[in-house]
């Protein structure tokens, strides 16, 4: 892919560099290996791959609870995976 | 943000697609909503190795004028004749549109609202990695490199060679195929194939996209096994069992109807499927539904109820009645299928006591033996509270227990507090001082 | 052979649950019947707040009692049933309101029920998620938080260790004269007959002077620390006061599992559980107004429930004067959860003929009888609400 047409987002702080109509959840995957804790903190990472299952589930620019596998990556976007955190 | 349509669908899949160009095309008003990011639903999901009838129907789409909320969900059904949707993005969107959900007035609505894979519970099965067959497919082409990655496709149906096809295609090395079912199960859903040239020579493509891999009848996995993610699989067959050390275990136990919607419409259900006649029509006037949810049947028989339902809500009955007649002489393929993807009843037994079934609130098998049904598991496990909302233990508990899951209640899919309280009218509160 | 009970407990919500503990308790051969499980009823749909309340002082003193009772109770009590002690912060919008607040924490402390008046800066501290502006709190800290369906199930599970036998569901058909009448065309003989059955009490007993009156709930995802006290504006005991008027008020619940619960309403006439959406707007948009971020939290469900509500506010415990083998346990109205305990012991006390902890004469049932000898329901609500 050409670089101009990739797109920028951070991972936990980790830059990732993807192609445009990448999932979110793709993206959390080619930087680590998990999305969420579950509530007994085991890793989990996307199941159903369409929006249903909801272990997919990152905070998106400080959002928590977003379903990753149906949000496309954004230039810029924060993931933050692994927490079940944070108010706003 | 409101919107009145003649016709809205739900669902933008085979089903949906065909139902909204049939219908856009006879003149009337017509909108889509549909919560992925773009149109296809899972089995055209974008990517390489869309057919051309799926390029030919995609196109129409697009042509076609039709208003559509891409990657909007139903919530809610506020009234009769309104419901209420949410964008993917509501809670981070720069523009207040998407953040507010938007009420969708409609005279008929037709619900294409396909289904989701079963999946069962196995010691390990909530390893990163361990993912539904259709689930890593989406993922895939949803931008997961799996070029390089080993891979086991397990469960049961057709869908696990097109996976599996679509994967080898991709780069990725599938180790092994291993179908629940018996080849002598799985023989007369290929005598109706030969019925249906095309099927039957999309199937033999599949196998032959994956010559190289092992395809095993009557196996299934009975362990995952890993640390922080999957590394091997234990597979069992005929007793025998066997490591297989993979990067993905690709696993999915044919579909489950997506009648949620429908079921808080008050459309009558059977046997878990959406009951409509011979054009489509549900128990509810005016509400249609076409597709997986009046029975599982695949892509083919998808488009022509989608077709049968269009016609019939935009008042053209006596096309719709011409394709209905094609319909039937189709349904035999659902009943096979469904013979085809019976589950084996040792697949009860794979998951051990403190086997999480409920992933969304961590519940062992073990916590829900002691029931007697879906709500009193649930009251006294938290077995189905969690977001998922018993989409996915739901599955599984119906086969391992036998358990329908309860009434559906509004939202149907989380969503902001404010979307479900309505964003339209003027504030109507009593205040406490009226109630005085 | 029939077995002859010395009680039998229909319903087997968080009422009928703690009565069954405590005719076992006492030594009375008790028996539970239900439709369905334990704490499917108006106790799966409740908050489970356990809150003292003094819209009388007879629901003072069953409240307060209750809650000592649920204080004392709490080591026992297994983790799921998520007992918290977090305290009820009664919210005061203005100068007004702080005079209510100022009244009852006069009252709760002669009452024996400390409590804290917090002015409007410390409310703000306390809870920095509720809006600007507002002039203050009286913080109830013996107030606290459970999951009623567990509690319940840990009560049924203690009544049949001590003694008492959970019948194999089945739907009761009638009660009369110490006989209990099921579906499958058995009967149970009892020596008393303890209705338990919320607001289904009158399916059973059409003159009983209770009526539904549904509330709906929502409750959102995991977001721990929004808030960390029970939230209910001083404006609910307006509105839990009305009788007559559907209403809404602002009343937020943080669950142990970082969930909040949101209330609440009430509305006559409703007999389906089918969310009114007109009512649901006007309970989130009151919630709204007093943590203006909380339309941003997900909702994972709304549901609704049935409270029998009597036209006096206060439960119908004791005998039944149509029938001397009935004692009653029910129209608890929102206090269900609260007064399970006290009731139960009024109840085994009622049965045994011993003399009870507290005066139990407010809450017979024989209180509306005397007033208008089995006046139809309806009657005694017109009354009530001209009164």
């Amino acid at each position: 892919m050409a670089e101009p047409e990739s797109i920028a987002l951070t991972v936990d702080e980790i830059v990732v560099r993807v192609s445009p109509g990448t999932t979110v959840a793709a993206a959390a995957l080619i930087a680590g290996s998990h999305t969420r804790l579950s509530i007994a903190g085991e890793p989990r990472a996307p199941l159903c791959g369409m929006g249903i299952c909801f272990e997919c589930r990152v905070a998106i620019n400080g959002v928590p609870h977003q379903r990753s596998c149906q949000i496309l990556c954004a230039p810029g976007m924060r993931v933050t995976t692994g927490r079940e955190l944070a108010i706003r | 943000m409101s919107r009145a349509f003649d016709i809205l669908v739900v669902g933008a899949g085979p089903a949906g697609i065909a139902a909204a160009v049939t219908a856009a095309e006879c003149g009337l008003s017509v909108g889509v909503v549909d919560d992925n990011p773009a149109p296809g639903g899972q089995i055209w999901r974008n990517g390489a190795h869309l057919p051309a009838s799926a390029r030919r129907w995609k196109m129409r789409f697009e042509a076609a004028p039709l208003v559509r909320l891409q990657g909007w969900r139903i919530v809610d059904r506020p009234q009769p004749g309104t419901v209420r949707a949410q964008s993917n993005d509501a809670e981070f969107a720069p523009d207040a549109a998407a953040r507010d959900g938007a009420d969708l007035h409609y005279r008929q609505l037709i619900l294409a609202t396909g289904a989701r894979e079963r999946f069962l519970p196995f010691p390990g099965w909530t390893l990163p990695n361990v993912i539904g067959a259709g689930g890593l497919d989406a993922m895939v082409r949803g931008g997961l490199p799996i070029a390089g990655r080993r891979v086991v496709v397990a469960g049961t149906g057709p869908l696990l060679l097109a996976v599996a096809a679509h994967l080898a295609s991709r780069g990725a090395t599938i180790a092994a195929i291993c179908e629940q079912a018996s080849a002598a199960q799985i023989a007369p859903l290929m005598l109706n194939l030969i019925t249906q040239p095309g099927k039957l020579w999309q199937g033999a493509s599949y196998r032959w996209a994956t010559r190289n891999s092992r395809y095993l009848t009557r196996c299934w996995p009975v362990a995952a096994r890993g640390d922080e993610r999957l590394r091997s699989v234990i597979l069992q067959r005929d007793g025998k069992q066997w490591t297989v050390n993979c990067d993905f275990l690709a696993c999915g136990f044919h579909l489950v109807p997506n009648t949620e919607l429908a079921a808080l419409l008050g459309c009558s259900l059977d046997n878990g499927f959406v009951s409509a006649g011979e054009l489509m029509q549900t128990s509810v006037p005016g509400i249609w539904c076409a597709g997986e949810p009046t029975g599982i049947g695949g892509v083919e028989l998808s488009l022509l109820e989608g077709q049968i339902a269009g016609l019939a809500a935009a008042g053209k009955t006596q096309a719709a009645q011409k394709l209905a007649r094609r319909r039937r002489g189709a349904l035999s393929f659902v009943r096979a299928l469904g013979r085809a993807c019976r589950l084996d009843s040792q697949l009860r037994h794979l998951a051990a006591p403190e086997t999480i079934v409920c992933r969304c609130e961590d519940v062992p098998l073990h916590a829900l033996r002691v029931h007697t049904g879906w709500r009193d598991a649930k009251l006294h496990t938290r077995c189905g509270m969690g977001p998922c909302q018993g989409r996915i233990c739901g599955g599984a508990t119906e086969f391992l227990f036998g358990w329908r899951a309860g009434s559906v209640r509004p939202p149907l899919f989380p969503a902001l507090v404010s979307t479900l309280g309505g964003t339209q009218a003027p504030v109507v509160t009593t205040s406490p001082e009226e109630t005085l | 052979m029939t077995r002859v009970w010395d009680a039998v407990v229909v319903g087997a919500g968080i009422v009928g649950a703690a009565c069954a503990r405590e005719c076992a308790a006492v030594g009375l051969r008790t028996a539970v019947i239900d439709a369905a499980g334990v704490g499917g009823g108006a106790t799966a749909a409740g908050m489970g707040h356990i809150v003292v309340m003094d819209d009388s002082p007879a629901q003072l003193a069953l409240t307060r009692w209750s809650q000592q009772l649920w204080r004392e109770l709490a080591p026992e009590l297994p983790s799921e049933a998520e007992f918290e002690s977090r305290g009820t912060l009664w919210v005061a919008a203005d100068e007004e309101e702080m005079r209510e607040v100022r009244r009852r924490q006069q009252l709760y402390a002669s009452a024996g029920v400390p409590s804290e008046i917090l002015d409007s800066r410390a409310l703000a501290e306390a809870e920095p998620q509720l809006r600007r502006g507002l002039a203050g709190a009286l913080l109830v800290q013996s107030d606290a938080v459970l999951y009623p369906p567990a509690a319940a199930a840990y009560l049924m599970r203690e009544a049949i260790r001590m003694g008492a036998q959970m019948l194999p569901p089945q739907r009761v058909t009638a009660l009369a004269h110490g006989r209990v009448s099921l579906d499958n065309g058995s009967q149970l003989s009892a020596g008393r007959i303890v209705n338990a059955c919320g607001a289904g009490a009158t399916d059973l007993l059409p003159q009983l002077p209770i009526r539904k009156r549904r509330g709906h709930l929502v409750i959102t995802d995991r977001y721990p620390g929004f808030v960390h006290h029970q939230l209910v504006e001083l404006g609910y005991l307006k509105s839990a006061h009305s009788i007559a008027l559907d209403s809404v008020a602002f009343n937020v619940q943080p669950r142990q599992t970082g969930q909040l619960l949101i209330g609440s309403s009430r509305e006559f006439g409703a007999e389906d559980a089918t969310i009114n959406h007109a009512l649901l707007r006007a309970m989130i948009e009151r919630a709204e107004s007093y943590l203006p971020r909380i339309g941003n939290l997900q909702a994972i469900r709304a549901w609704t429930g049935f409270r029998a509500a009597t036209p006096d506010k206060l439960p119908l415990i004791g005998p039944w004067p149509g029938d001397a083998t009935f004692c009653l346990a029910t129209g608890h109205e929102g206090l269900g959860i609260t007064t399970s305990l006290a009731t139960a012991r009024l109840v085994a006390a009622e049965i045994t003929g011993k003399a009870s902890e507290i005066p139990a004469a407010p809450y017979f049932p024989a209180r509306f009888l005397d007033a208008s000898r089995l006046a139809p329901a309806a009657t005694l609500y017109g009354e009530a609400v001209r009164g």
